[in-house]
């Protein structure tokens, strides 16, 4: 193919950069700066080097957020990509039922995060929610806002609740993919449920699982809201994960330095992660 | 070594959908008789596919019983009957290596494992797959993976009949020989009963001992390719076989000629057989047989020349007969009058159909 060069090109890619400029990579220095600085205000500032990394990487209670962020998204992945692919499996191919699923599904994703938080909180409370309620009744004593794996597991199920239909849509289409001869050949070949999933269906559906896989790593290694929402990020530290840390010491301290450090590990995290998951799911894709 | 028989099979799909009922195959009967090599040809969308889903299992047809060797197989799952199909688009198992492909059958109807070695080892060797078994089957060319999915319907002893649905519509040209060569090795070492289905009649014509041609769900002729184009049992089949065509004239039966408008052409032995035949007929004859001529003769028709194709080895002629237009093959280097010319009708070339069909 014969490529043609056209410096005029340029004029029309502008406008883009300038507003990545303004939204991305302006922000994202200022928090470099922030970060290698101590300011006290206007015109009083002082150069610290890296003395707020070192700082951030030996504060204990972001250890333990950490750690704490791990254990929710790893909970949170191992629950919603089986079950949304199971949802997806169950799914009817045909007929009035798909329109009806589709609907069903989409539902808790068209929900703003704070009134998800909202609905579970109220719903989870044991005197006027009927989560709550019901789970009283049943004689367990549940409440998130004193007990911390209480608040853990209203979290979880609450994103559970909110995100396994992204799994499942995506995973529904990936299916509806797969032409109709492959399990025609399956038939043929003698193959049972499991191996038209095993041999068929899942190494087909790898594209989008990685793409699902993806999106909801990123999603709750960040989340804020729902916690925020829910406890505050209690009982006690119970629900403090790193987002939820870094708020408090950003806009609640004004420790601008330490969380603009704090800030940049965190993103460095997040992308090594999904370096790491994507170059491991799309090894081998090419032959 | 299996005879595969289907009586009065006929399917709609129109019960899944709720749709009036329209029957892609509409009640038909018919024989593949125990290792023979048969082609099912026929336009899209007449019903070949269904027919091959419905001898596989794939489909359950809403009349009719389906019997292999004699035992009702109708009910059955296609796990359950002798019987493998090739699909138009090739199936390949990505995840596994080319052997794990052929292993695939076997094991999944749990054969020993020393004979599921040896068996993929023979069938490997058979379609020149041996330096490939240990790949993976990602990334293997079109023509390849054919041959995989050919493979892994071949690799089974139980079976007994081979199904091929199109197997080289996404072959590139330059290497459909390549897996026809194949077939036909196949087909004479292992006296397996092979169904091809095809719309190209060249594939269905070179590779068949006997043709089955279908239209609209129904089969109109069963024969030898010679049969099909000499004497084609339908208006369809004579149309839809040879390029071009048979040519088909509206006509009406005078003692021993055909009238066209008000042309007389003699017949031979068809006129007999036609004879006491009121109403219209057609008057079929193939443009090979047609002999276009610079003077008039005593059995000559005069047509007018419209149009000269150039074919390489020959010539295809438009002549315009009262009207009408014929296609007449001319060898190369023969001369061709100019615009007036004479048709001559060889009598004993000429089928007369009735509603369609040949007179007989």
């Amino acid at each position: 193919m014969k490529r043609t060069e056209n410096p005029r090109a340029w004029w029309l890619v502008l406008p883009v950069l300038a507003v990545v400029a303004f939204s991305a990579l302006i922000p994202l220095m200022t928090v470099v700066n922030y970060s290698v600085q101590d300011i006290f205000g206007p015109g009083q500032r002082v150069f610290v080097g890296a003395e707020w990394f070192r700082e951030i990487l030996h504060d204990e209670r972001l250890h333990s957020a950490f750690a704490r962020q791990l254990g929710f998204t790893a909970s949170v992945l191992s629950i919603e990509l089986p079950l949304g692919v199971a949802i997806a499996l169950a799914m009817p191919t045909r007929g009035a039922g798909v329109s009806a699923c589709l609907v069903i599904l989409a539902l808790p994703l068209l929900i703003p995060w704070n009134v998800v938080g909202t609905i579970w909180q109220i719903f989870g409370r044991a005197d006027i929610g009927l989560g709550g309620a019901f789970v009283h009744a049943l004689g367990i004593d549940y409440n998130y806002a004193q007990n911390p794996a209480d608040a853990w597991l209203t979290l979880l199920v609450m994103d559970v609740w909110h995100w396994t239909s992204l799994v499942a849509l995506l995973a529904y289409a990936g299916l509806r993919a797969i032409p109709e001869a492959y399990y025609q050949a399956a038939q043929i070949d003698g193959a049972g449920a499991f191996g038209v999933f095993h041999h068929i269906q899942l190494p087909r559906l790898r594209g989008v699982l990685t793409i699902a896989l993806l999106l909801r790593l990123m999603d709750s290694f960040v989340i804020y809201t729902e916690p925020f929402v829910l406890t505050g990020g209690g009982p006690g530290n119970a629900t403090t994960f790193l987002s939820q840390y870094l708020a408090r010491m950003a806009v609640g301290q004004f420790d601008l330095g330490p969380a603009a450090a704090f800030s940049l590990i965190y993103f460095l995290v997040i992308l090594a992660l999904c370096f790491v998951f994507f170059t491991v799911l799309t090894a081998g894709e090419e032959r | 070594m299996a005879a595969i028989e289907l009586e009065g099979v006929a399917h709609h799909y129109g019960a899944e959908a709720g749709a009036d009922p329209e029957w892609a195959l509409d009640g038909l009967s018919h024989r593949f008789e125990d290792g023979t090599a048969v082609a099912v040809l026929g336009p899209s969308g007449c019903g070949k596919t269904t027919l091959l889903k419905v001898v596989s299992g794939l489909l359950q047809p809403t009349r009719g019983r389906v019997t292999i060797d004699g035992r009702d197989v109708t009910p059955l799952p296609p796990r359950e009957r002798h019987i493998t199909q090739v699909f138009q688009f090739p199936v390949v198992y990505d995840s596994m290596t080319v052997e794990g492909n052929l292993d695939f059958p076997l094991r999944n109807r749990g054969v020993p494992e020393a004979e599921r070695r040896a068996r993929v080892r023979e069938v490997a060797e058979l379609l020149d797959l041996t330096a490939l078994l240990p790949r993976r089957a990602r990334g293997l060319s079109a023509s390849l993976r054919q041959t995989v999915s050919l493979a892994r319907g071949l690799v089974r002893p139980d079976a007994a009949a081979l199904l091929l649905d199109e197997p080289l519509t996404v072959i590139d040209p330059g290497r459909r020989w390549e897996i026809r060569q194949k077939l036909k090795r196949v087909h004479a070492e292992s006296a397996l009963t092979l169904v091809y289905v095809t719309h190209d009649q060249t594939e269905a014509l070179t590779f068949a001992d006997l043709v089955v041609v279908m239209d609209a769900g129904r089969i109109l002729q069963v024969g030898t390719p010679r049969e099909l184009f000499e004497t084609p049992a339908h208006r369809f089949v004579g149309h839809f076989i040879g390029s071009p065509g048979m040519n088909l004239l509206p006509c009406h039966l005078e003692g021993r000629a055909a009238v066209v408008d008000d042309l007389r052409i003699p017949l031979g032995a068809a006129a007999d057989r036609a004879a006491g035949s009121r109403g219209t007929l057609e008057l079929g004859v193939r443009p090979e047989y047609l002999e276009l001529r610079t003077d008039p003769a005593a059995e000559t028709v005069p047509v007018r020349v419209q149009a000269v194709a150039e074919l390489g080895d020959h010539r295809i002629v438009t002549a315009l007969l009262a009207g009408r237009s014929l296609k007449v093959r001319v060898p190369d280097g023969a001369t061709l009058p100019s615009e007036r010319a004479h048709l001559h009708f060889p009598p004993e070339r000429i089928c007369l159909y009735r509603e369609g069909k040949l007179v007989s």
